[in-house]
């Protein structure tokens, strides 16, 4: 699988380059057409005029980077229901200043370059306004850098540390989730005081798995325990019983991540490996996103904890913003769509997604958002932002942004499986999750 | 884990993929062995087979096995079928050129793989297996009583897994059983040997490379719906097995079927225990560098005959 996707890679590089040299053949004639354009319209006032007229009635156009195949296809379907779900909202309440908003979807094939090419199709083929939109972080960092050079605000739902880290740069933004380090960070303490202190961890080995490894040990550590394994599994990986005897017979605790298509088999081959003699066990939810919790196999992880970014199965107490959503969104009491209770979603992340464009909306109304040219006001005024309190907007919870590391914070769920249902045992606050600063990227210039 | 327990785990594993690998590898073997074409398109029969085994057990529903049993039949037999129809569609047309019929099954691979794309979608689905069980495996040890039997933790496999095992090997017995002992099998054998002289004594040879493609894509088949149960059925998870395939047949020998299941042997327990041991990526290096060395020292493979 590894040796295809290079394959793969590579001949998706070479396309990119032929596109490449296409679109900058169209740009220069676009600049002589431009050109052309501006010396013949001089002194013509009315046609400008009522193309303004135009564009403020015109929809607001937002690029939509969807994992609609490979391996975060999952994840894509649901992403791409949930942001449905919230333009229609917006829409219903009379879109954005005054305009309806339009979503374009470009699928990023879960791939780096081919989502920089997406990034590359919504401004020059589309001619949107934003994008918006992807998960993975490998996607996320392959196309940040292009969505600067284009100078394209990318609001991104990636959890990755990547944008509070000041590896990307101004046009990305992540409003909407919360990051790797500040998750970690604030579970740290309750694996310490009920888990255990001895933990193997097993990752994904790329950007978001690294992520993982290197704050979760960092905060570990500060708990006073310690990291005795780190098993890192390729993304692509299908069998994982052979990764399994590396865990050491020490480990109180198993901390595990996994993504991809075979998540499911993960968690079975974990369980029967261990048998009836297993480590406590701490999960992201990830490793079962999409996944139903009862699937056949999965009865070991009864009294299992997971972390949540939203809680998949109904609590007791919900707010009537988390009710509503719920159903705007398509999903069941135990997170699963309305049609096919075999179809379960990724719950814990996709609201990500409704938030993002709500941050969008209010983004685009404080700064009055009139098109491309306001693009650095929309940025400016998403980086102004600080405390959103919980409404329909945030049902997630409230949210702190801070616009220097263009990164949210809010509150995380730990999950008991009890009965075979996630039951919330422990909220962790923002504050838990809060960290320093490592950039300031509004000191940086458009 | 303890290097013993560790050893037997990894043996175990290593068993199970060469098992699956032996079916893949030689369903390639044979097209290639009869018909001198080598199918790019192999890797995306056996992910049909997946594919459909999902499908029958779904809509049969009701016990596992039910659906595991129907899915054992049914779904060989479509791929043989589409593989039959796609050799009388294309590989005929272009005469089994054998430029031609690498550049017709890579599209092969393509329509495929993006028409199950379109049908069955980007997501992984699961197939229940008929029975599951986790076997624990006991240790043996000098302890302070002499000979002791000790449950190492983590030393196991699931009943599942045995079977894939030996119904492996069963379906290599009936292979070849099929090959040596029926007229079916001669005539394969004798268009094998020189087409043209088979063409001659009055075998419909157009009929039997059909057969043999269908035959070659059922094995795959097959091998992916004993394997769905552990993995899941996924559009993409063809491209694995077609290169370890591909590696042990250049190892084996191209067409040469004993060295087919020894290659596979080899290559299955050297990924079980070197990925147990050091890492999976590891173990794929070596596979890779056996491959060039084989390709340098002994194109024809281990027991490929030299060609005159």
């Amino acid at each position: 699988m590894r040796r295809k996707i290079a394959l793969t890679t590579r001949g998706i590089k070479m396309t990119t380059k032929t596109t490449n040299n296409a679109v900058s053949r169209r740009k220069a004639l676009l600049g002589l057409g431009a050109g052309a354009g501006a010396l013949a319209t001089t002194g013509l006032m009315p046609g400008a005029m009522g193309f303004a007229q135009a564009q403020s009635s015109a929809p607001i156009k937002i690029g939509f980077q969807k994992h609609a195949t490979g391996i975060g296809a999952a994840y894509g379907r649901w992403y791409d229901a949930t942001t449905t779900a919230a333009v229609q909202r917006i829409n219903d309440g009379g879109g954005i200043n005054g305009r309806p908003v339009e979503i374009v979807t470009e699928d990023d094939g879960t791939d780096p370059s081919r989502g920089a090419e997406a990034l590359e199709k919504f401004e020059k083929l589309h001619g949107c306004d934003i994008a918006f939109g992807t998960l993975f972080s490998h996607v996320v960092i392959g196309s940040a850098p292009r969505a600067a050079e284009l100078k394209l605000p990318y609001f991104v739902v990636s959890e990755g540390h990547h944008v509070a880290s000041g590896m990307l740069n101004r046009y990305t933004l992540q409003p909407g989730i919360t990051d790797v380090k500040s998750q970690v960070v604030s579970m740290a303490p309750f694996i310490a005081d009920n888990l255990g202190k001895k933990v193997t961890m097993i990752f994904p080995d790329f950007a978001f798995g690294h992520d993982h490894r290197d704050f979760f040990t960092q905060a570990i550590e500060a708990q006073g325990g310690e990291v005795v394994a780190k098993i890192a599994i390729p993304p692509t990986e299908t069998s994982f019983t052979r990764y399994f005897p590396s865990i050491p017979r020490e480990t109180e605790v198993i901390y595990h991540v996994m993504v991809g298509p075979a998540v499911l088999t993960f968690v079975k081959e974990m369980g029967e490996f261990f048998g009836p003699s297993r480590p406590e066990l701490f999960g992201f939810i990830d490793s079962l996103e999409a996944v139903g919790i009862d699937s056949p196999g999965l009865e070991f992880l009864e009294g299992s904890y997971f972390w949540e970014g939203m809680p998949r199965h109904v609590q007791d107490g919900q707010s009537a913003f988390e009710k509503t959503y719920r159903a705007a969104v398509g999903c069941d009491d135990r997170g699963a769509s309305l049609d096919d209770p075999a179809d379960v979603s990724t719950y814990a992340h996709m609201f990500g997604c409704w938030e993002t464009l709500n941050v969008i909306k209010a983004g685009m109304e404080a700064a009055d958002y009139q098109g491309p040219q306001d693009r650095t006001k929309l940025i400016e005024a998403v980086e102004a932002m600080s405390d959103m309190p919980e409404s329909l907007d945030h049902p997630q919870g409230a949210k702190r942004f801070n616009g220097k590391t263009h990164q949210v914070f809010g509150q995380q769920f730990i999950s008991k499986v009890t009965e075979g249902k996630l039951v919330v045992e422990h909220v962790a606050t923002i504050e838990d999750g809060l960290y320093e600063d490592e950039v300031d990227y509004t000191t940086q210039s458009f | 884990m303890e290097f013993g327990p560790h050893l037997m785990l990894a043996a175990l594993e290593g068993a199970v993929i060469a098992s699956i690998l032996v079916l893949t590898a030689m369903g390639l073997s044979i097209v290639f062995g009869v018909m001198r074409v080598v199918n790019v398109a192999h890797g995306e029969f056996f992910m049909l087979g997946a594919v459909l085994a999902w499908y029958v057990s779904t809509m049969l529903g009701g016990h596992p096995a039910v659906g595991f049993a129907a899915a054992l039949v049914i779904a060989p037999l479509v791929v043989g079928l589409i593989a039959a129809v796609s050799d009388q569609l294309i590989l005929k047309r272009i005469n089994y050129d054998p430029d031609r019929t690498i550049v017709g099954t890579i599209g092969m691979l393509f329509i495929i793989q993006q028409t199950t794309l379109m049908t069955f979608g980007p997501e992984a689905r699961p197939v229940e297996a008929p029975f599951n069980q986790r076997l624990a495996l006991p240790w043996f040890e000098f302890g302070e009583g002499g000979l002791q039997m000790i449950w190492p933790w983590g030393l196991s496999i699931t009943s599942y897994k045995l079977f894939v095992i030996f119904a492996a090997l069963a379906v290599l017995v009936a292979l070849w059983l099929f090959l040596t002992r029926t007229k079916i099998g001669l005539i394969m054998r004798a268009t094998q040997q020189d087409s043209e002289m088979a063409k001659a004594f009055g075998v419909p040879v157009g009929t039997v490379y059909s057969c043999v493609f269908g035959l070659g894509a059922a094995l795959a088949a097959l091998g992916a719906v004993l394997v769905v149960p552990i993995q899941q059925a996924h559009y993409l998870m063809g491209a694995d097995p077609l290169l370890m395939a591909f590696t042990v047949v250049i190892i084996g020998g191209l067409g040469s079927l004993p060295g087919t299941v020894i290659a596979a042997f080899l290559i299955g327990m050297s990924d079980g225990i070197i990925s147990v041991f050091f890492s999976p990526t590891l173990a794929q290096i070596i596979a890779t560098f056996l491959v060039a060395m084989i390709l340098v020292f002994r194109p024809q493979g281990l027991m490929g005959k030299a060609e005159t």
